[in-house]
C-alpha cells in the first residue's frame, strides 16, 4: 500500500470489543460462548427480552473492564450508572441496549484514557463503557432482496466496551498502530480473543481539510481499518479536486470489494432518549477494588518490551515488534529458553518470520512450529555453524515444510566450509578464470570483492568469509611480492 | 388550571407525527387528531412542576441505597424452546422478522 | 361446615382448620371455584382460571397433610394471581390483545414462593392494560365490576384481584401496584392492600410497566391474613438487582401497639378529594383517638404532595415507554400479517394495534418526555421533584411513626364515568403515588361507609417497617369494622 498524503486529515474511532473471556453474558447467566452454536439455543428470557425478566450485572464483566480502564490509562469514577438506549431495531431484544452515557447525570466505566504511539504521541480515549451486544440478523441472499430477516439471539447479550478515542489521528498509519497497541493490551489481559468472528468491530469517523466528517461503519476486523481509512482519504480527495464537496454522510465498509458505501446521508440526529436504568443499582469501584484490581493485573506489552530490552539485550524496534502480538512475545520468551542467543532469535522472529508471513499473509499458529525451530535456527548462526546467509535457505524450508532447521542445513549441504585445502583449490580456479578481475584487485583493494563474491557464489555463501577473505589477500600479496 | 392553559398547544401536529415515528405505534387519521387533544391538555397539567425550584437537587434515579448487585459468572443450563414457542413467525431454530428494506 | 360458609372464615383460621384436618384444601379449592362460576359473571374478575391444575395440587396438599408431611405457610389455600405476573405454561396477557396468546415460559419469583408455601394458583386476574389505569376498565378483555356494587368500578388497576379476593373467589390475590393500583382497588373493594416498601418483594417475573415505582403487592379481607401473605412473597431475591434484604424475616405481628404517633398531612384532605371520603376518614380518625389507644394524631403539612401526582406520571410515563418498547411481534406478542411490508412499518402495525388506546397515550406521553429538548423540562425535574418530595416524608417520619390519609380521593364510581377523561382519571392517583415516588409503604385498610361505599384509610411507613403497618392496621380493623356483607357480592 502506498503511503497517502494525509494533510489536514483527522480520524476517530470507535470500538467495539467483546470480553470472550467471560463464561456468561453481560446481564444473565447465559454461556457466552455462543459460536458455532445452533440458532437460539444460548438464550433465556433475560437476553430475548422476555416480558417480567430483569438484568444483574456480571462480576468478572466489571473486573475485567477494570483492567482495560488502567491499562489504557483511564479514569475510573467511585460511581457509575447503567442508561437505557432507546432505538427500535430488528436485532434488539428490547428495543433498548442497555449501556452506559455521559450526560444526564450518567457515568460511563472511565474517562480520560490514552494511549501513547511510538512516536510519543497521544491518542486520547474519551471513555469507555461497558454495554451489551444486540443478535445478529441474517437474511435470504443480500439484506436488498431479502423479504424477510432471520434474528438469532445467541449474541444478543454478550459483553461489549466500547473504546471511544478522540478524532486525534492524522494518518491510517497512526490508526493502525493504536489498534495494533490496543489488540496487543486486550490479548496480554487475556480478556478478549480477537481472531474469533466477530469478536471486534470498529467504526471510525474521518475529516479532511474543508470536508465535513464522514462516519465509515461496520469495519469487521482491525486490520481493514487502514484499508478502509486510505480508501476514504482517496475517495474524498479525489472528490475534493474536482471540486466537489465532502457531504457529511453515514457509510459502510464493503470488505469484499474494498471500498466504502453510502448508507445514508446526514439525517436528523437519532433521538435516543438515554434515561437511566432503574432495573440495575449503581456501581461503586472503590480506591481498594481498583487497587486489587491492579495488583492482579499481568504485565503489560509496553513494560514487556522495556524488560525485553534489558533482560535479552533487544534493540527498542525489535522488542515493541514482539509484543505487538502476545502470542509471539510468547513463543519468543519460550524459544529463548533454548537459544544461547536471544539477539540473534529476536531478529529472526521479529524481522525474518514477519518479512514472510506478510509476504505469505500467513500467522504463525498456521506455521505448527515451536520455539525450538527458531532457538535451533538462533544457533546455528551464533555458533557459527551455518552463515546468516545460507541459514536463510534453511529458514525458509523450515517455514514451509515445518523440519528442524538442522537437519535441513545437513541435507542441502548449508554447513560453513573452513577446510582451507578446499578454499584454496577454489581461489586456484576462480582466479585462473578471471585473469583481468585478479589484476584489478592487484592495482585497487576495492576490487578485491568481486573475487570474494565469485567464491561465495561458487559455494552457495557456505565459505566462512573470514578463511576466505584470509586466503584471497594472502594469494594476492604473494602475487604482488614476485611481479 | 385556567382555561387558557388548557388550551395552550404544547405538542405541534409534526411533533405527534415525530413521536408516534419514534415509539413506533400507527395512528389512524381519527386518532391522531383526538389524542393530540388529550396529549396538550395533560401536558398541561404536567407544566404545574414549572413551580417547583430545583436548582442544585439533584435526580433521584433509585429511591434505595443499594449497589454493587453483582452476579458470579458461572453458566446455568439453559430451556432455550420454550422460548421459541411464542415467537409467532420462525424458520427451523431462528425467529423471523420482517423485511429490512 | 356448609362448603361456602367457610369461604366466610378469615383466611388465617381457614390456614389452621386445612392444616388441623377439620376441613381438606381440596374442600375449600372446590367451593372456591364453585363461587367463581356463581358470581363470575356479574363480578368478572378472572382472565384465566386455572381449574383441573389447582385441584389436583390441592389433593396433592391433602396428601401431604394426611401423611405428615412438612407443610408450607399457605398450605392448600387459593391464591389468584394479577395477569401481569407470569406463571409457567399459562398466558400472561397484561390484558392486551398484545399479548393475548403470550404463555409465560417460566415462573415469577413471588409464584415460586407460593407454591413453596403450598400455596395453590387458581387463575390470573384481570387488570387495566399492562397495568395502566385505576379502574380496569382499559382491559383488552372488558371491565371488571366492583363485587360491592356491580354498577361501580373496583378500582384499579389490580381490580380483577381486588375484586376476586373481595367475591370470595379467592382466599388472598397478588396485585401490582406502580401508582396506587394495589390500594386502590382494595379501598373501592372494601379489604385490605399493601404496597410494599421499594426493594421488599422481588420484582422477577412482573411485567414491568414502570420499573423504579412499582412493587408487587397482596390483598385479603383482614390485616393478618394479607401480612401472611406479604411474609410469603417478601425478601431478597438474587434475581431483582432491586432487591433487598432488610424486608425481616420474621414479621411478627404484635397486638398491643407501642405509643404511636400518626402524623396527618392535611394536603392529602385537600384538592379533589371529596367531601364524603375525607369526613368518613376523619371521623375514623377520631374514633381511634377516642378508643384511648395509644395513637397520637397530629395535622402536618408537607407541600410537595401538590406536585407529587405531575411528578408520578412523567416518570411513569418515561418508564413505560421503554418498557413496552420490546413488544414489536417478533419474539411474542401481536404481529400483523408483513409479507410486503419492511420492519419499522411492521412494528408500528404492530403496536398500533396491539396497544389500547390508553396505552398508547402513556408511550407517546413518555417518549416526549424522553425526547430531545425536552427531557431536562420534563422527565429530570420530575426526578428532582422526587428528592424534595423523598426530603419532606423523611422529615415527616423523624417526627411521626406513620402517616395517613384517605386511599382514594373519590368513593367508588360508576361504569363508564370516566373513561374518556384520562387527565380526571390520572387525578384519582393524587393519594396514593407519594408512597411510589418516595419507595415507602402503605396499607390501604378499610375504614368506613360513606353513600352506602366503602372508604379505605391509607397507613404509611417508613421503608421496611410493614410491621407498623399491621399493628395499626389491625387497629383500625378492631375499632372500626367494616360489615362488608351490605355488598353485593362481597358474601356467600
Ligand atoms: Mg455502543
Ligand atoms: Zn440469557
Amino acid at each position: 500500500m502506498h503511503e497517502q498524503d494525509t494533510e489536514g486529515v483527522k480520524i476517530g474511532l470507535e470500538v467495539h470489543c467483546q470480553l470472550t473471556s467471560l463464561a456468561t453474558k453481560l446481564f444473565c447467566s447465559s454461556p457466552s460462548d455462543y459460536r458455532g452454536k445452533p440458532p437460539n439455543t444460548n438464550i433465556c428470557p433475560v437476553c430475548i427480552g422476555t416480558p417480567g425478566s430483569l438484568p444483574v450485572l456480571n462480576r468478572k464483566a466489571v473486573t475485567h473492564a477494570a483492567m482495560i480502564a488502567l491499562a489504557l490509562n483511564f479514569k475510573i469514577p467511585e460511581r457509575m450508572l447503567f442508561f437505557r438506549k432507546n432505538y427500535f431495531y430488528p436485532d434488539m431484544a428490547k428495543n433498548f441496549q442497555i449501556t452506559q452515557y455521559d450526560r444526564a447525570g450518567g457515568v460511563p466505566f472511565a474517562t480520560d484514557g490514552h494511549i501513547t504511539l511510538d512516536s510519543g504521541k497521544r491518542i486520547r480515549i474519551g471513555r469507555m463503557q461497558l454495554e451489551e451486544d444486540p443478535a445478529k440478523l441474517s437474511y435470504d441472499g443480500t439484506i436488498e432482496s431479502s423479504t424477510q430477516t432471520f434474528v438469532d439471539y445467541n449474541r444478543a447479550g454478550i459483553t461489549l466496551v466500547e473504546i471511544v478515542t478522540d478524532p486525534d489521528f492524522e494518518s491510517p498509519r497512526e490508526a493502525r498502530e493504536f489498534l495494533n497497541k490496543l489488540s496487543s493490551i486486550l490479548e496480554h489481559l487475556s480478556v478478549s480473543d480477537l481472531n474469533l468472528e466477530g469478536s471486534v468491530r470498529c467504526d471510525a469517523n474521518i475529516s479532511m481539510a474543508g470536508g465535513r466528517r464522514v462516519e465509515v461503519k461496520n469495519i469487521s476486523s482491525f486490520k481493514e481499518v487502514e484499508r478502509a481509512l486510505n480508501f476514504e482519504i482517496t475517495r474524498q480527495r479525489s472528490l475534493t479536486s474536482k471540486g466537489i464537496k465532502v457531504m457529511q454522510e453515514t457509510r459502510h465498509w464493503d470488505e469484499i470489494r474494498r471500498i466504502t458505501i453510502s448508507l445514508r446521508l446526514k439525517e436528523e440526529e437519532q433521538d435516543y432518549r438515554y434515561f437511566p436504568e432503574a432495573d440495575l443499582v449503581p456501581v461503586t469501584l472503590t480506591k481498594q477494588f481498583v487497587q486489587d484490581v491492579k495488583k492482579g493485573m499481568p504485565e503489560m506489552p509496553e513494560e514487556r518490551a522495556k524488560r525485553f530490552q534489558k533482560d535479552y539485550h533487544l534493540s527498542g524496534e525489535t522488542a515493541q515488534i514482539l509484543v505487538r502480538e502476545k502470542a509471539l512475545a510468547d513463543f519468543f520468551e519460550e524459544a529463548a529458553k533454548h537459544s544461547k542467543d536471544a539477539r540473534q532469535l529476536g531478529s529472526w522472529l521479529a524481522v525474518d518470520l514477519q518479512a514472510y508471513l506478510n509476504e505469505y499473509g500467513k500467522s504463525l499458529e498456521e506455521l505448527k512450529l515451536t520455539p525450538k525451530h527458531f532457538a535451533e535456527m538462533a544457533n546455528m548462526v551464533s555458533s557459527g555453524e551455518v552463515s546468516r546467509g545460507a541459514a536463510k535457505t534453511a529458514f525458509v524450508e523450515m517455514l514451509k515444510t515445518g523440519r528442524m532447521p538442522r537437519s535441513i542445513s545437513e541435507e542441502k549441504g548449508l554447513k560453513v566450509i573452513s577446510d582451507t585445502g578446499f578454499v584454496e583449490s577454489l581461489i586456484d580456479k576462480i582466479f585462473s578464470e578471471n585473469p583481468q578481475a585478479v589484476q584489478d584487485a592487484l592495482k585497487d583493494p576495492k576490487a578485491v570483492n568481486f573475487l570474494l563474491g565469485q567464491i561465495m557464489r561458487a559455494t552457495k555463501g557456505r565459505v566462512d568469509p573470514a578463511v576466505a577473505n584470509r586466503l584471497v589477500r594472502e594469494r594476492l600479496a604473494a602475487a604482488k611480492g614476485s611481479k | 388550571m385556567t382555561k387558557k392553559q388548557r388550551q395552550e398547544q404544547f405538542i405541534s401536529e409534526k411533533e405527534v407525527e415525530h413521536l408516534a415515528e419514534l415509539a413506533k405505534l400507527e395512528l389512524s387519521k381519527k386518532e391522531f387528531t383526538k389524542l393530540r387533544g388529550e396529549l396538550n391538555e395533560i401536558l398541561g397539567y404536567f407544566r404545574l412542576i414549572d413551580e417547583v425550584d430545583t436548582e442544585n437537587v439533584s435526580p433521584t434515579y433509585h429511591v434505595q441505597d443499594i449497589v454493587n448487585v453483582l452476579r458470579d459468572d458461572t453458566p446455568t443450563p439453559q430451556q432455550p424452546d420454550m422460548l421459541l414457542e411464542d415467537a409467532p413467525q420462525k424458520k427451523d431454530r431462528f425467529i423471523k422478522a420482517p423485511k429490512m428494506i | 361446615m356448609a362448603k361456602q360458609r367457610i369461604l366466610e372464615l378469615p383466611v388465617w383460621e381457614a390456614a389452621d382448620k386445612i392444616r388441623g384436618q377439620e376441613i381438606t384444601s381440596e374442600e375449600y379449592v372446590a367451593a372456591t371455584l364453585k363461587r367463581i362460576r356463581e358470581v363470575e359473571p356479574d363480578v368478572h374478575a378472572y382472565i384465566t382460571l386455572i381449574e383441573e391444575p389447582a385441584l389436583t395440587q390441592a389433593q396433592a396438599i391433602d396428601k401431604k397433610i394426611r401423611r405428615g408431611g412438612d407443610l408450607g405457610r399457605l398450605a392448600g389455600l387459593p391464591v389468584a394471581i394479577k395477569d401481569n405476573i407470569c406463571v409457567r405454561g399459562f398466558t400472561t396477557t397484561c390484558a392486551s390483545k398484545m399479548l393475548e396468546n403470550f404463555v409465560t415460559p417460566y415462573d415469577a419469583t413471588v409464584v415460586e414462593r407460593i407454591l413453596g408455601e403450598d400455596g395453590v394458583i387458581i387463575g390470573k386476574t384481570n387488570l387495566d392494560e399492562f397495568a395502566m389505569g385505576t379502574s380496569t376498565e382499559y382491559s383488552y378483555f372488558g371491565p371488571t365490576k366492583n363485587p360491592w356494587d356491580t354498577s361501580k368500578v373496583p378500582g384499579g388497576s389490580s381490580g380483577g384481584s381486588a375484586a376476586a379476593v373481595s367475591a370470595l373467589e379467592a382466599a388472598f390475590a397478588l396485585g401490582s401496584d406502580t401508582g396506587g393500583s394495589v390500594r386502590s382497588p382494595a379501598s373501592f373493594c372494601c379489604i385490605v392492600g399493601l404496597k410494599p416498601t421499594y426493594g421488599a418483594v422481588s420484582r422477577y417475573g412482573l411485567v414491568s410497566y414502570a420499573n423504579s415505582l412499582e412493587q408487587i403487592g397482596p390483598f385479603a379481607r383482614d390485616v393478618r391474613s394479607c401480612a401472611l401473605l406479604t411474609s410469603v412473597i417478601a425478601g431478597y431475591d438474587a434475581r431483582d438487582s432491586t432487591s433487598s434484604d432488610k424486608f425481616p424475616a420474621d414479621l411478627v405481628l404484635k397486638r398491643s401497639l407501642p405509643k404511636l404517633t400518626i402524623g396527618v398531612p392535611r394536603e392529602f384532605f385537600e384538592e379533589g378529594v371529596q367531601e364524603g371520603v375525607s369526613k368518613t376518614v376523619r371521623d375514623a380518625i377520631s374514633r381511634l383517638e377516642k378508643a384511648g389507644v395509644k395513637l397520637s394524631f397530629e395535622e402536618i403539612s408537607l407541600p410537595m404532595l401538590k406536585y407529587a401526582l405531575p411528578a408520578y406520571y412523567i416518570i411513569a410515563m418515561s418508564e413505560a415507554s421503554s418498557n413496552l418498547a420490546r413488544y414489536d411481534g417478533i419474539r411474542y406478542g401481536y404481529r400483523v400479517p408483513d409479507r410486503t411490508l419492511d420492519w419499522g412499518t411492521v412494528f408500528s402495525k404492530d403496536r398500533g394495534v396491539g396497544f389500547g388506546a390508553e396505552v398508547r397515550r402513556r408511550i407517546m406521553l413518555g417518549t416526549y418526555a424522553l425526547s430531545a429538548g425536552y427531557f431536562d423540562q420534563y422527565y429530570l425535574k420530575a426526578q428532582k421533584i422526587r428528592t424534595l418530595l423523598r426530603r419532606e416524608f423523611d422529615g415527616a417520619f423523624k417526627r411521626f411513626d406513620l402517616l395517613l390519609a384517605p386511599s382514594m380521593p373519590i368513593l367508588p364510581f360508576g361504569l363508564g364515568e370516566k373513561m374518556e377523561d384520562p387527565l380526571q382519571l390520572y387525578m384519582c392517583d393524587i393519594e396514593t403515588v407519594p408512597a411510589n415516588l418516595t419507595g415507602i409503604p402503605s396499607l390501604s385498610v378499610p375504614c368506613g361507609v360513606s353513600e352506602g361505599l366503602p372508604v379505605g384509610m391509607q397507613l404509611m411507613a417508613p421503608p421496611f417497617r410493614e410491621d407498623l403497618l399491621f399493628q395499626a392496621g389491625r387497629l383500625v380493623e378492631d375499632l372500626l369494622p367494616v360489615d362488608r356483607s351490605a355488598g353485593e357480592f362481597t358474601h356467600a
